[in-house]
């Protein structure tokens, strides 16, 4: 797969519309994880809608988060880790072997719960991206990346006159909204959050999720979080995972009003355990 | 306390103002379907109190609309303190407005029969006290969007009026029966429209409370009363 060196990005090729997207960005069939001799995934099967947020849910352990890494192969990085069955981007298998990985997990950009920005400055934060993917052209190119992905995550204002100032020094809502600068600044077209906020407070944590609910207009995004409360308010389809198996999957109002399985109204109604 | 800044997430803040919206437009509607069902009864408009009867099914389906809303921000938004009242207050207040609408049909239902040699004046007396709440439901649901607690206990003190014109016209119409038995089969029915605009008018009071739950968090517990005592009769 060839590296494309657009300028503009998402925004062009995935317009804003009032109307949900149900279109496809990814589709899972028979995905099964094995840690070693341990499976930690059953044979899931979930399409996730672009431009729309997908949550997962479920108690600790459940197999949320493996399935989020299977997504842009960060289990790959797992030596014991082995993945069977089928996932495809766009209607392509991403675990062909001609893909290139390191072009996947920009396309497919990730964000973590503890924010981890580099010991750079924040400049040099967005720009370590676009500079070893070749996405920029010139200094002027890579100005007006850096640029744009702040602004896009909500930061550019609060950090515009401290560019060379490190990342490490901004608050932990802040030092998030960094890292999705970063993720953004590669041009994914996915962005994957595993409990991206966890270690925030709550006005942090409203600044984040307004920031999902502007960023879903051009971009497609999967979260995990242990809080469901976050889930309901967050995102537009919901897949609750128990025991490595994926009991069910709907639309958030449907899952948190009324849903099918009884395992689901135990786990969000707080009967569990 | 005054009305909050709005919510860092927009898109909570849009739902509550579509909640509201919608509460609004059943308001509307109810006040629309009243005024006309007076206007049919005093015109003698069969035709008019027909259309009159079908429109109520809007109002319904407002009232289902709201109670999705309700339902949805409920269960996905996790409301605290004023927001939660505002959702369950607009939940029982949309319950109340589509009773009203239920009303007005159930006055315009009964133009027929009414229409039909009312003795002189009666159906003057059933429009004045329609008014008087017409006024009240105008004036209550002001309040409600304006979160103006003096306006609602205004609306509380003007119910007493309309129940002692209720006991007034309630004599006046036993009067005509006792006249001439030919005068039942209208009074009859005067006299449940009249009893129909002294519920609505109770609903009216109903929605005043909510007004002050929703903005102060407390339900009045003695409603204030006016200055005529329960034995005057209001001139009418």
């Amino acid at each position: 797969m060839t590296m494309t060196a657009t300028a503009t990005v998402a925004e062009t090729k995935y317009p804003k519309s009032d109307a949900e997207d149900v279109r496809t960005k990814f589709s899972a069939r028979d995905v099964s994880v094995f840690y070693g001799e341990k499976q930690a995934l059953f044979d899931v099967a979930l399409d996730v809608p672009r431009h729309q947020v997908t949550a997962l849910i479920g108690p600790s352990g459940c197999g949320k988060s493996t399935f989020l890494r299977c997504l842009n192969r960060m289990n790959d990085t797992i030596p014991i880790c082995r993945v069977t069955g089928d996932i495809r981007l766009d209607d392509n298998n991403i675990y062909a072997p001609d893909i290139d990985v390191v072009y996947l997990r920009a396309r497919v950009g990730m964000v973590f719960q503890k924010p981890n920005p580099f010991p750079k400055s924040i400049f040099e934060n967005i720009a370590y991206g676009p500079r070893i993917h070749g996405i920029a052209m010139d200094k002027n190119d890579l100005d007006k990346i850096v640029q744009t992905s702040l602004e896009k995550a909500g930061l550019w204002n609060e950090v515009k006159d401290r560019l060379g100032e490190p990342g490490t020094g901004l608050s932990g809502g802040q030092q998030q909204r960094l890292c999705i600068a970063r993720a953004i600044a590669v041009q994914p077209e996915v962005i994957l959050m595993d409990e991206p906020c966890s270690a925030l407070d709550p006005i942090a944590t409203a600044k984040i999720e307004e920031l999902i609910d502007e960023l879903r207009s051009n971009y497609t995004i999967v979260i995990v979080t242990h809080n469901m409360q976050q889930a309901a308010r967050v995102s537009q389809q919901t897949a609750f995972f128990h025991l490595g198996y994926l009991v069910e999957h709907s639309t958030t109002e449907q899952i948190f009003t009324n849903p099918d399985d009884q395992r689901t109204q135990d786990y969000i109604t707080g009967r569990f355990g | 306390m005054a009305k909050a800044q709005q919510h860092t997430v927009k898109s909570f803040d849009e739902e509550l103002n579509q909640l509201e919206n919608v509460l609004v437009e059943m308001g509307g509607l109810a006040e629309v379907q009243l005024d006309n069902a007076l206007d049919a009864l005093v015109r003698r408009d069969e035709e008019r109190a027909e259309r009159i009867i079908a429109a109520d099914k809007k109002i319904d389906e407002l009232e289902r609309d709201v109670d999705n809303r309700v339902m949805r921000v409920l269960a996905l938004r996790q409301p605290m303190a004023d927001d939660l009242r505002a959702v369950v207050t607009a939940l029982k207040t949309a319950s109340i407005i589509e009773r009203i609408g239920d009303y007005a049909r159930n006055v315009a239902k009964r133009t027929a029969v009414i229409s039909q040699n009312p003795p002189p004046g009666t159906i003057q007396s059933i429009a004045r006290m329609g008014n008087m709440v017409q006024g009240m439901i105008k004036d209550v649901l002001d309040a409600y969007v304006s979160r103006d607690v003096q306006k609602a206990n205004d609306v509380l003190v003007l119910d007493e009026r309309v129940d002692l014109l209720y006991n007034s016209l309630f004599r006046e119409f036993l009067t005509y029966m006792m006249e001439d038995p030919r005068n039942i089969a209208a009074c009859t029915h005067l006299l449940f429209a009249a009893k129909i605009l002294e519920r609505i008018g109770d609903h009216a009071t109903n929605i005043a409370e909510n007004v002050h739950f929703l903005v102060s968090g407390e339900i009045p517990e003695d409603r204030p009363k006016g200055q005529q005592s329960i034995y005057e009769v209001e001139d009418s």
